[in-house]
């Protein structure tokens, strides 16, 4: 139990899965709340294309991946309110529009030995205490900002309508949540990947709204269920010899089975 | 210019008020020329058939939806952020957010979320207001039961408490009758009355339904595209009224002795 601690890679996955394991969790409250999967899911793919842009320009990929993804998600949300098509049709266009600039950025660029898949899929040998330095002020930033605009972040995901006759600043909540969501998968990608990282945005709210209906314990149980699965899912995988991003899924992917039955019996 | 309805005098402030108010929507009118008066301290109706402009008009009112052409004002203003606050919504009840997870007492918190600013948690004294409008519609001992889990009747009193908890002057309602069942509905509408005179308020109400309309409302508009009439709920039975709100549907929509189909073929009625 003490080498995995004595392996730099491993500590530093282990501190990145403990730090973004709340950010995640308190996403995934408003995701489930707001019914956004989907957007999440959107998000996440295109920031695809903002890691090859960094490959492409040679520069940082998580800066250009942030810059992408924030301009996608606030684009995704721009057309849904204005548009005649919905947010869901916006999505599925960004999704693959995005991917495949990222195909064709990848291609143009003249780094052959880049490393997509552990962008993809995670790949925990690659965070590096710079990747720490910026979850940890990224997702400090995502925490503080949900504290401090809790009110009314729930009340415009409770009724729209209603929040906006109440002169809440609805569209601009709407974009700020967008942004943090958008900065939330970025941060994740190393240790998840962007495919993966979208179950994270969904699992721990939806596992703890099955058992409890107050949003206080509801944001407990999602913290606890997302730590569950990223400590529990990286020590797996390190014993196991498993892909750690797909292993922290596939945990928190059980942890809600469990809890999706035990909510069955609660009433 | 053609002012729609009896002025029932001068000495009562209008506290809603459109002017000859256009709204369309991809080249197609919705709303033609709306005339309305809301004064203090009444319940307004508002009937017509679905798709006949109720829910812009609502929007239009509550600052949602700016008209083309025409004047709006609330307590003598432009709608703004300050009328804003003197307003409150009633959405239509829905059965969709029934695992949200908040408590009665949370819902009316929010209604309180305006006046208590950005980056601040609701206090003690939020709390206590909270539960002082709880206690006022009878439901002070359902505080803490989850909100979906209530009747719909009991979440539309609850979302009056949360409507009312700022004190504004102005109630907005949006089909109340749906979603609640009959029995339901009387409280409900008893209850908005006792509001009404307590507060001093004025209610705007829409809905299809045009017995609960008449029945509840001190004055009523019929809206279909245009306003065809305004004024003592009674007088709304017209036939040629009810003809150009409801159109050859009419019988579905209501079933009354005094209503157009009925007073077309007389025979069918007898009291």
């Amino acid at each position: 139990m003490i080498e995995i601690f004595s392996l730099e890679f491993m500590r530093n996955a282990f501190m990145a899965g403990i730090m973004l394991s709340p950010v995640l969790a308190v996403v995934s409250f408003f995701v489930v709340l707001r019914r956004l999967s989907f957007v999440g899911v959107g998000v996440a793919h295109s920031a695809f294309g903002g890691i090859a842009l960094g490959f492409l320009l040679g520069i940082s990929p998580t800066l250009t991946a942030i810059v992408f993804a924030i301009a996608v998600s606030n684009a995704i949300g721009y057309i849904g309110r204005h548009g005649k098509l919905s947010a869901d049709t916006a999505i599925g266009i960004f999704f693959a529009f995005a991917m495949a600039l990222g195909v064709v950025f990848i291609g143009m660029s003249d780094q052959y030995n880049v490393d997509l898949f552990g962008y993809l899929f995670g790949n925990i040998l690659a965070i590096t205490s710079n990747d720490l330095i910026i979850i940890a002020l990224l997702g400090g930033f995502v925490l503080i900002s949900i504290f401090l605009l809790f009110k009314e972040l729930l009340f415009v995901s409770f009724d729209k309508e209603v929040a906006l006759v109440s002169g809440m600043p609805v569209a601009f909540l709407d974009h700020f949540f967008l942004t943090i969501l958008a900065m939330s998968v970025v941060i994740s990608m190393k240790i998840i990947g962007i495919i993966l990282v979208s179950a994270l945005l969904v699992i721990p709210g939806a596992a703890a709204s099955q058992i409890t209906d107050r949003y206080i314990p509801m944001i407990a149980i999602a913290i606890a269920v997302a730590l569950i699965s990223t400590v529990g899912g990286l020590l797996f995988s390190y014993y196991a010899d498993l892909a750690s991003g797909a292993t922290i899924v596939i945990l928190s992917s059980i942890i809600f089975f469990i809890l999706f039955i035990a909510g069955r019996f609660r009433r | 210019m053609k002012e729609h309805g009896a002025d029932i005098g001068n000495k009562k402030a209008v506290y809603a008020e459109l002017q000859d108010v256009w709204v369309g929507y991809y080249n197609k009118w919705v709303l033609k020329s709306i005339y309305l008066k809301c004064y203090q301290g009444e319940i307004f109706g508002i009937v017509g058939p679905n798709g006949g402009g109720k829910s812009t008009l609502l929007k239009v009112i509550l600052g949602l939806v700016r008209p083309q052409k025409g004047v709006v004002k609330l307590f003598g203003h432009r709608p703004d952020k300050h009328t804003r606050l003197e307003v409150g919504y009633l959405p239509q009840i829905s059965k969709a957010d029934r695992s949200f997870p908040v408590t009665a007492l949370d819902v009316v918190l929010m209604g309180l979320y305006n006046r208590i600013g950005f980056f601040k948690r609701p206090g003690s004294k939020s709390r206590e207001i909270a539960m002082e409008m709880l206690a006022r519609i009878n439901m002070a001992e359902h505080a803490e039961k989850p909100f979906g889990l209530l009747s719909g009747g009991q979440q539309q009193r609850v979302h009056i408490a949360r409507a009312l908890a700022s004190k504004p002057k102005l109630l907005v309602l949006d089909e109340p009758s749906t979603g609640v069942d009959s029995v339901a509905q009387e409280d409900f509408y008893e209850l908005l009355a006792k509001f009404r005179d307590e507060m001093n308020i004025s209610v705007i109400m829409v809905s299809h339904d045009i017995g609960v309309i008449t029945a509840h409302a001190d004055r009523i508009a019929c809206l279909n595209l245009e306003i065809h009439y305004h004024g003592e709920p009674d007088s709304c039975f017209e036939p040629e009224i009810m003809q150009k709100v409801y159109g050859k549907n009419l019988n579905i929509m209501v079933h009354d002795s005094r209503c157009a189909t009925c007073s077309l073929k007389k025979h069918e009625h007898n009291d």
